[in-house]
C-alpha cells in the first residue's frame, strides 16, 4: 500500500514474530561457543540416527496488519493484553523491526511509550526536563523555550531545582508527562499513559491531546478506557491475537470489541446468562456519585433458577474490591429479563471501575450453591465526578466525600476537646 | 518519508543520523558526568587517586625493584605519563561495553541511533582524564621535566585513545546484549591489554623487528605519542603511529557495521 497524499502512515502486511517463552532470550557466550563446537557432532548424530533438529516455537505478536492513517486523524487502538497493540507502536516508532511487511511514515514520530524514560533520581527537575526532552527528540532550544510552560503544566515550579528523588511519585509522573506533552511531532504515538495521575491532571492531559489533534497533528493512542477512546478518537483499530479485527468508527468497533470480550469466567451449562449492563439513565458513566442510581443487568436464562443468589462487586483499577453486595435470594423464570439494582450512592474517586456479577442457584458460594455464571462486566463503569477530597493523589484515598472546616471566632477558654462516652 | 521494513544482512552505518542526534549525545554525556560527580563523595579525588596509586605501585615494583628502564626519565613521571591515557582508555572501554545493557529502559522505549550509547559512555571519561592530566603536569613540574614542544599534538593522541576505546566498545556493547558474560571477560581483557602496551616499560624494549606488529595494538601508538608529546622521549616513529591508527580504524569500521547489524534486535533481546 503506497503512501497516498493525505496519509501519514501506510502499513502493509506488518508482522512481528517472537520466539515462545521469554522474548528472544539472551544467553552466555560460553554456551554459544559450546553449541558452535558441538554443532558438527549434533549434525553427525542427526545423520546417523535420523533425528530431526528441534525447531524452536514461534508466535506472531503481530500478524499481517495493513492499514492507512490520514493526516490529522486521532486513531485509537484497542484490544486485550497481548493482542499486539504495543508491538505495533514499537514498530511504528522504530524501536523494534518488523519481521514481515513494511510501513511508510511521513513526518517526525514522537512516542510516549512510557513517560519518564531516562529520569534520574539524582538529577534535579530542571536537569531531567532537558535530558528527557532530548531523549524524546526535542531540540535543546525548543526545550528551553517551553521550559516554563512545562513546569507550570506539571505544577512543580517550586521544586525545579530539587533532585527528583525527593518528589512524590505523582509529581514525577506529572513532570514526565508534561515534558512529553510538549513534544511537537507530526505523529504522536501514545501508549496507555493517560491512566496515570489524579483525575484533574488526566483532564488536563486529555485537553492537551485534543489541542494536538486540533493543530492538525496525527495521534495514535492505545487505551483500555473506552470512554477516552470514544471521546478522543475518530476511528478505532481493534487488534485481536495480533490480527486487525476491525478498523472503523469508534461506536461500531467498540461495540464489536465489547461483544467479543464479555468475560464469562465459569458457568454450569446454562448457556449465557448475563448479556450486558447499563445505568438506568443510559450509558456507563456516572457523573454524580452522591445521587441514587440504578444498574440494569440484561439477563437471559435457559432454565428457571428457583433460588437465585446474585452477588455484585465493584473493583478498582488495582482489582481491589471497593464495595460488594449479596442480595436475598429470588426466583427467576427462564427467559430474558432486566434486573434492577438500586444504589443510593457510590462516593468513590473518579476513575474506571469494573463490575463483577455472580449468580448462584440453591445457596451462595459458602452454602454449597451451584454457580450459574460469573461475569466480569464490559464495559467498565466510568466515574466522572469532580474530585472533592485531598488534591494530592496519595492523600485522597478511595472515597470522594466533601468535608468543610470552620473555625468559630468565639471559643470557650480551657476546653479544647471533650470526649463523651 | 521513512520506510519501516525488515532489513537483512549487512546494512550501511548511518553516521548522518548520528549527527542529527548530536544534542542527545551531548545530553547523555552531561547526564553521566553529573551523576558521576553527584553520587561519589570522593568525586574529583577518585579520578586522581586511582592513577596515583597505580603509579606508586609501578614505581616501587617495576622502577625500584625491577629496574625497568624509563628512557632516562624519573620513573614516576614515565609511568604516570602512560597511566593517564591508559586510565582514559580503560574507563571508556568498561563504560561503553556496558552502555547498551545499562540503558535497557531507553532501548525498549525510545528510538535513537543506538551507537549513541557507547559514544556517550566514552565521552564521560574525558572529565576524569582532564583532572589526572593536571596532576601529571604537576608531577612533571615537581621532577623538573620540561614539556616538549610537541605538546600541541596531545589532542591527537587523546582522540586516538578515545576512538580505540569506542572501536572495542561498540563490539563489546553489542555482544553484551546477547551474551551477558562479556562483562566478566572485560577485566581480564583489560589486564592482558595493559601488559601488551608500553605503560610500565618503554616500547624501546621491544625488538626492532617486532615493532610494526607490536603497533597493531592501537594503544602502543597512543602511549608512545603521549610520551613523545609531553616528555619528548620514546619518539613516536611515523610507522608506529600509522600502523596503530590503521588498526584502530579497521577495528572501528568493522565494529560499527557489526553494531548496526545487531542493533535492530536489541529491543527484543535485551
Amino acid at each position: 500500500m503506497p503512501l497516498s497524499a493525505s496519509s501519514v502512515i501506510a502499513a502493509e502486511g506488518l508482522g512481528k514474530r517472537y520466539r515462545i517463552g521469554r522474548r528472544e532470550a539472551y544467553g552466555a557466550m560460553r554456551d554459544a561457543i559450546g553449541r558452535a563446537l558441538s554443532a558438527p557432532l549434533r549434525a553427525a548424530r542427526r545423520l546417523t540416527h535420523g533425528e530431526s533438529s528441534a525447531e524452536p516455537e514461534y508466535f506472531w505478536a503481530l500478524d499481517r496488519v495493513s492499514f492507512e492513517i490520514r493526516e490529522g486523524a486521532v486513531v485509537g487502538i484497542i484490544g486485550r493484553n497481548g493482542s499486539g497493540k504495543s508491538t505495533l507502536l514499537k514498530i511504528l516508532s522504530r524501536i523494534t523491526e518488523p519481521t514481515t511487511g513494511r510501513a511508510e511514515v511521513r513526518g517526525r514520530v514522537g512516542s510516549l511509550l512510557e513517560v519518564g524514560t531516562g529520569f534520574h533520581p539524582e538529577l534535579t527537575g530542571r536537569e531531567n526536563v532537558f535530558v528527557n526532552g532530548a531523549i524524546l527528540g526535542m531540540p535543546r532550544r525548543e526545550i528551553a523555550r517551553k521550559f516554563d510552560e512545562i513546569v507550570a503544566f506539571a505544577d512543580v515550579a517550586r521544586f525545579v531545582d530539587t533532585p527528583v528523588k525527593h518528589y512524590s511519585s505523582g509529581m514525577q509522573m506529572r513532570l514526565a508527562f508534561a515534558v512529553a506533552a510538549h513534544l511537537e511531532p507530526t505523529i504522536l504515538l501514545v501508549d496507555e499513559v493517560l491512566a496515570v495521575g489524579d483525575a484533574e491532571f488526566q483532564r488536563r492531559c486529555l485537553g492537551k491531546m485534543e489541542d494536538v489533534s486540533r493543530e492538525g497533528r496525527t495521534v495514535v493512542l492505545v487505551s483500555h478506557q473506552m470512554g477516552q477512546i470514544r471521546r478522543l478518537c475518530e476511528s478505532v483499530m481493534w487488534l485481536d491475537k495480533g490480527q486487525l479485527r476491525h478498523f472503523g468508527d469508534p461506536a461500531t468497533t467498540i461495540r464489536e470489541y465489547e461483544a467479543a470480550t464479555l468475560r464469562r469466567e465459569e458457568g454450569l451449562g446454562f448457556g449465557q446468562c448475563f448479556n450486558g449492563w447499563a445505568l438506568a439513565d443510559g450509558g456507563h458513566t456516572l457523573d454524580d456519585t452522591g445521587q441514587p442510581f440504578t444498574i440494569e443487568i440484561d439477563t437471559s436464562l435457559a432454565r428457571p433458577v428457583a433460588n437465585a443468589h446474585l452477588g455484585i462487586s465493584v473493583l478498582d483499577a488495582d482489582d481491589e474490591v471497593v464495595v460488594g453486595w449479596a442480595f436475598e435470594p429470588i426466583a427467576l423464570a427462564a427467559g430474558r429479563r432486566v434486573l434492577h439494582v438500586s444504589v443510593p450512592q457510590l462516593p468513590v474517586r473518579p476513575g474506571t471501575y469494573r463490575l463483577s456479577f455472580a449468580l448462584f442457584d440453591q445457596g451462595n458460594n459458602l452454602t454449597g450453591g451451584k454457580l450459574v455464571e460469573k461475569w466480569t462486566a464490559v464495559p467498565a463503569l466510568l466515574v466522572d465526578a469532580p474530585p472533592v477530597a485531598h488534591p494530592q493523589d496519595e492523600w485522597a484515598g478511595i472515597l470522594n466525600i466533601p468535608a468543610t472546616l470552620s473555625a468559630p471566632a468565639e471559643q470557650r477558654p480551657g476546653v479544647v476537646f471533650a470526649v463523651t462516652r | 518519508m521513512q520506510v519501516i521494513a525488515p532489513a537483512s544482512g549487512w546494512v550501511p552505518v548511518q553516521l548522518g543520523e548520528v549527527w542529527q542526534f548530536r544534542e542527545l549525545l551531548a545530553f547523555l554525556v552531561w547526564r553521566e558526568v553529573k551523576i558521576r560527580y553527584k553520587q561519589t563523595t570522593l568525586g574529583v579525588a577518585w579520578a586522581i587517586l586511582q592513577p596515583c596509586f597505580t603509579m606508586v605501585v609501578f614505581s616501587v615494583f617495576f622502577g625500584r625493584i625491577g629496574h625497568i628502564p624509563s628512557d632516562g626519565l624519573p620513573y614516576p613521571v614515565f609511568a604516570f605519563s602512560a597511566l593517564v591515557p591508559w586510565q582514559l582508555f580503560a574507563f571508556a572501554l568498561a563504560e561503553s561495553s556496558n552502555s547498551v545493557v545499562a540503558n535497557q529502559r531507553l532501548v525498549t522505549k525510545v528510538y535513537f541511533p543506538r551507537v549513541i550509547m557507547p559514544m556517550a559512555a566514552v565521552g564521560v571519561g574525558l572529565v576524569d582524564f582532564c583532572l589526572s592530566l593536571g596532576v601529571l603536569l604537576g608531577l612533571m613540574a615537581f621532577y623538573r621535566v620540561v614539556p616538549s614542544t610537541a605538546i600541541w599534538t596531545l589532542p591527537v593522541w587523546t582522540l586516538l585513545a578515545v576512538t580505540t576505546a569506542l572501536a572495542v566498545g561498540v563490539w563489546l556493547s553489542a555482544l553484551n546484549v546477547r551474551y551477558r558474560d562479556i562483562r566478566y571477560t572485560l577485566p581480564f581483557l583489560t589486564q592482558v591489554w595493559l601488559f601488551a602496551t608500553p605503560v610500565a616499560y618503554p616500547s624501546s624494549l621491544v625488538p626492532e623487528a617486532w615493532r610494526s606488529m607490536y603497533a597493531l595494538n592501537p594503544m602502543v601508538g597512543v602511549i608512545d605519542g603521549f610520551r613523545w608529546a609531553l616528555l619528548g622521549r620514546a619518539q613516536a616513529p611515523p610507522m608506529t603511529v600509522a600502523v596503530s591508527a590503521a588498526a584502530m580504524l579497521a577495528l572501528l569500521t568493522l565494529g560499527l557495521f557489526y553494531f548496526r547489524r545487531t542493533e535492530r534486535t536489541f529491543a527484543d533481546v535485551i
